[in-house]
């Protein structure tokens, strides 16, 4: 079964159906919407059969198998029932939302996040791995966000809908870090493989932390308390939505979650504890304040959350056959509850309000829908002959048989036999309130029967209530064993499903609930007033002002590190750095290694003494920039000296002609900026920047040091070995450049050239003032241009320009290559710029700098795509030797264009940053009035 | 040899972070500058220090490591690159501001930061 892992993507192709159908009718908007999950739910039960034999479908595309990404899906007993519900009562709501927006609400958009959230639940149901499992929760997070904010313009839905987020967001990502965890502790992120592996996962010092987290994830979407209180502040969505999300779906992913891995970690005292206790508090306090909500949604979210509690509490028993009796609850549950929250949408479609003070005595009114409604409720309540007695029957059986609490175990039946009172107490206020109890109080309509087909989704989870409560295993057997077999992952216990056991103490306790209700709902009004002596507490204003509190506690530490100091954001960034580094050096007995030494030679002894004097004067007379720009340039001299020494040719030319070009620039910068730098820095300042410079120089010096005295394993043997025969060159550092790792060079010279084009638009719209004399107040000179410099600079430039050529040309062989050769060409032409000025070289030198940085990345470029044009892999490399008459035998080789555009680049972006820079010390610098 | 290579690197490093650490502008970019040639020299001598070893082929008996020298020259191109960007940065930033501190304003003592002190345009 491959089209397994297009199945979920069905319903995403779907969220463009709506879209595009919003312009036609809504009748024809939602069959178009229903078609596409309606094929998906066709093709899942056409595989049902198999799935009930105990077969299970896999599916996966990999995607970077190294760390476990993949694409995969699976489809067993409990996918399928979950997918079934997923789409099955989605299609309901969606003929329901047909009815139930008005002409006013955007149908298509709706349809649109209902068919994203469809796919989003989907997909969790139908993961096989574990990250993709967490994407699909998240999405679901999101899908809902949007859909509880459908009505975006009441400040409730934008509230309730910003909370929903918030504590599923987090939960969600407590479960990102459970999920991550698991699948570290299995060394699979496959879901099958972590199933498989309960034992190890339990043995394993990270379980308590993993099954926290997980079940952090799965309370906080599953309304567990204590973060129940979103649900009921997410009834402010529509109602379609309550119905689908807050029943059936969405709060039943986080029981998903329990159930899926049910295998791997349940059963455990950690488990144990953690699910029974909050399932239990959850149960307990949905039902008492289920009763005292006065909005009919109110009292349906309360109500899930009880119910939710309940099903949690039957999953952390640990007992097979409870974890039977959760999966059919939740099948139940969904039934009746989705039925029940589609009545009361019609309820308040159809009179206008959903306050049970005003209505009243419904039955009159809307005869069908109120029997409906009654038979969902008594369902909720447990009633016989209903799917939900069946599944409480099993209930109150397994709180019978659990030892766990020891000898306190006696408390769980008496409290599950309390919650199940108030169950009724509120399922009777549901029915006897709304539809009975004199007559409607001030409703803005008159109530009325829905539209025919409004009914029909009512009609058929209500007709589903009688059929699985009258004959259970018929309906739901198969679906409910294959699903018990896969929560489980093993064998299923024996149980049955029928409706009369006999008189027994789940009877008793069935009685005693029935009985207690309807105490309770006589005498309620005691209880309301009992309740009415609390102070009202809102959950939204605590939860708001936790929100502010955070915000405001986040934004005083940001203000801590975050002053908008560049000079503490350096400090704090070196001191964390470094201290990072120290901590190993603590570690390492010798700093020597046993490489041997290079003995010391006098002249060697003397550039290092001319560095140091040199280094150090730079920062003693850093207030006196021109000394310390010369100093520098000294520094920079000596380290190409050290390159050449120590066999780096290559890098000696290079640094020798990128300092001749950093001077100048710095030196053209300088003549726009302060000539001297004040003093403000505090001694303690001084003292302490001085602190960390040393310590930084220190251990840095101390990493090089060890790292030099150590024997080297390289990987350049191969490079070495390889620079002739596949590279056609003799210096492997050019063969590496432009052969072996030309696409880095090729990104390289990119970034140059953005760097140049980022410059270009910083000088263009630069206003700065000319100084018309220097930081003494001496005028400049006047004569400019001097003609001895002019004289020899323009004899110099074709031999400049001789010499570039030569080692370009060499560079493959012998020291040199595109990027030295383009810095000697910058500096040759940057002596005229000196020279002559910008108003003489402009008519002579007709060179557009961007141009020649845009052709040089597309030569370098082209030339790695030219090997495309022969079958090979982007840059690869070719080479061979000609023979020519008068000049001999040379080499032709592919890699020569590619320099040829690092050439390009390099003499491009030089001259661009500089031209443009010392342009501005000219009459030639644009005027302000050009470019406002 | 290698001691005396480390120290210079060390000292560099020292010169360059204690300049980065600079309220000005241009004291930043030369600490910069200098924190680059540190950095490059330490870059080089990963691949260790060798005499008489260039590597091209049939220059020497035996090579040094090409690699890290092949790293380290695009560095120094780059590290132009980058010093020439802070540098026309700095220049911007005081033509725009006004002055030439690397907080776009000149930090007045006892007054809350948050204050702009505006700027001579």
């Amino acid at each position: 079964m491959n089209a397994l892992i297009w199945l979920p993507f069905l319903p995403l192709l779907g969220t463009l159906v709506p879209l595009l159908f919003a312009r036609f009718s809504r009748t024809v908007c939602a069959f178009m919407t229903a078609a596409l999950p309606a094929i998906t739910l066709l093709l899942i039960l056409f595989n049902a059969g198999a799935v009930f034999n105990g077969e299970r479908f896999f599916s996966s595309i990999p995607w970077v198998p190294a760390i476990g990404l993949e694409l995969a899906f699976r489809l067993d007993g409990l996918s399928l029932l979950f997918s079934i519900l997923i789409l099955g009562i989605g299609l309901l709501v969606i003929l329901y939302a047909r009815y139930y927006l008005s002409a006013q609400d955007s149908i298509g958009k709706f349809y649109a996040y209902l068919i994203l959230f469809m796919f989003a639940m989907l997909g969790v149901v139908l993961s096989d791995n574990l990250i993709q499992l967490w994407f699909f929760w998240e999405l679901t997070s999101i899908s809902s966000f949007l859909l509880i904010s459908f009505w975006g313009h009441k400040v409730e839905a934008r509230k309730g809908a910003r909370m929903a987020l918030t504590v599923t967001g987090a939960g969600g990502l407590a479960l990102l870090a459970g999920l991550l965890l698991l699948g570290h502790t299995v060394g699979s992120y496959s879901l099958q493989t972590v199933l498989d592996s309960g034992d190890l996962i339990k043995a394993s010092a990270s379980y308590p932390i993993i099954t926290v987290l997980v079940l952090l994830g799965a309370f906080t979407k599953s309304a567990q308390f204590p973060f129940h209180f979103w649900l009921p502040n997410a009834m402010a969505a529509p109602t379609p939505v309550s119905a689908y999300l807050h029943s059936a779906t969405m709060v039943k992913a986080g029981i998903f979650l329990m159930a899926r891995f049910y295998p791997a970690l349940a059963n455990t005292d950690l488990w144990f504890l953690l699910v029974t206790l909050t399932g239990l508090a959850t149960f307990l306090t949905g039902a008492y304040v289920a009763l005292f909500q006065h909005d009919l949604k109110g009292l349906l979210a309360n109500s899930t959350i009880s119910h939710l509690g309940l099903i949690t509490l039957l999953l952390g028993m640990g007992t097979d056959l409870a974890a039977v009796a959760a999966i059919f609850h939740v099948i139940n549950h969904a039934i009746f509850k989705a039925s029940l929250f589609m009545a009361a949408g019609i309820i308040d479609h159809e009179s206008g309000s959903r306050d049970m003070r005003h209505l009243n005595g419904l039955w009159k009114y809307m005869p069908f829908t109120a029997t409906l409604a009654m038979v969902a409720a008594s369902s909720m309540a447990g009633v016989p002959l209903l799917n939900g007695f069946l599944s409480k029957e099993m209930f109150f059986t397994e709180t019978l048989h659990q030892a766990s609490l020891g000898s306190l175990s006696w408390m769980i039946p008496v409290l599950a036999t309390l919650g199940g009172v108030f169950s009724v107490a509120y399922s009777m206020r549901f029915i006897h309130d709304v539809f009975f109890n004199g007559e409607p109080v001030n409703l803005p309509k008159t109530p009325h029967e829905p539209p025919r087909y409004m009914r029909v989704p009512v009609e058929v989870l209500v007709a589903l209530c009688l059929i699985v409560g009258i004959f259970p295993s018929l309906i739901v057997g198969d679906l409910l064993y294959s699903a018990a077999a896969a929560v489980l992952n093993g064998a299923v216990p024996d149980y049955s499903l029928a409706i009369w056991h006999g008189f027994t103490y789940p009877l008793l306790m069935s009685a005693i609930a029935m009985l207690g209700g309807l105490i309770i709902y006589t005498n309620r009004h005691h209880f309301f007033k009992f309740q009415a002596q609390f102070p009202m507490s809102d959950p939204k204003l605590t939860f708001e002002s936790v929100i502010q509190s955070i915000t405001l506690k986040a934004q005083k530490f940001i203000s801590l590190t975050e002053n908008g100091s560049l000079q503490r954001y350096v400090f704090l960034t070196l001191l964390l750095a470094i201290s990072m580094n120290a901590i190993p050096l603590l570690q390492l007995n010798a700093t020597a290694g046993l490489r041997p030494e290079i003995p010391l030679d006098a002249l060697s002894v003397t550039s290092v003494a001319l560095l140091c004097i040199a280094g150090v004067a730079t920062v003693i007379w850093h207030r006196r920039r021109l000394i310390s720009l010369l100093m520098l340039s000294v520094v920079g001299l000596i380290v190409s000296l050290a390159f050449a020494k120590f066999s780096a040719p290559d890098l000696a030319l290079t640094q020798l002609s990128v300092e001749v070009v950093t001077v100048i620039l710095l030196i053209l910068a300088l003549f726009f900026l302060p000539q001297k730098t004040p003093k403000e820095s505090s001694p303690r300042r001084v003292v302490r920047d001085l602190g960390l410079a040393a310590f930084v120089g220190g251990t840095v010096g101390t990493i090089c040091y060890a790292l030099m005295t150590r024997p080297l394993d390289t990987i350049s043997t191969f490079f070495l070995e390889n620079s002739k025969t596949g590279g056609g060159g003799t210096n492997v550092v050019n063969v590496i450049l432009v052969d072996f790792r030309g696409f880095d060079t090729l990104g390289e010279i990119t970034v140059l050239g953005i760097a140049a084009l980022g410059i270009y638009k910083l000088i263009a719209r630069m206003r700065l003032y000319m100084p018309s004399s220097d930081g003494k107040g001496r005028a400049w000179s006047e004569d400019k241009y001097p003609l001895l410099l002019a004289v020899i600079s323009q004899s110099l430039l074709p031999l400049a320009l001789l010499v570039s050529a030569y080692i370009f040309l060499r560079g493959h062989n012998m020291p040199g290559g595109g990027f030295i050769a383009g810095l000697i060409t910058s500096v040759a032409i940057i002596q005229q710029y000196i020279a002559h000025g910008v108003e003489w070289i402009k008519h002579r030198l007709k060179l557009d700098y961007q141009i020649m940085i845009g052709s040089g990345i597309s030569i370098a470029t082209l030339s790695g795509l030219g090997s495309w044009v022969f079958g090979h892999p982007f840059l690869t490399s070719w080479f061979d030797y000609f023979y020519l008459p008068v000049i001999g035998k040379f080499e032709l080789a592919s890699a020569m264009i590619f320099d040829l555009g690092v050439f390009l680049t390099v003499v491009g972006a030089t001259m661009l940053i500089l031209a443009n820079l010392g342009q501005l010390t000219t009459s030639e610098r644009a005027t302000q009035k050009e470019h406002d | 040899m290698e001691g005396m290579y480390a120290f210079s690197v060390g000292l560099l490093t020292a010169c360059g972070v204690f300049l980065t650490l600079r309220g000005r502008s241009f004291s930043v970019v030369v600490g910069l500058t200098l924190l680059s040639y540190a950095v490059n020299l330490f870059l080089f001598a990963s691949g260790r220090l060798k005499l008489n070893a260039a590597a091209v082929l049939g220059e020497s008996e035996h090579y040094g490591d090409p690699l890290p020298q092949a790293l380290v020259l695009t560095a120094i191109v780059i590290g132009f690159a980058m010093t020439a960007f802070a540098v026309i940065l700095a220049m911007r930033a005081r033509a725009d501001l006004g002055n030439d501190h690397v907080d776009g304003q000149i930090p007045q003592p006892k007054k809350p930061l948050f204050q702009k002190t505006g700027g001579a345009k």
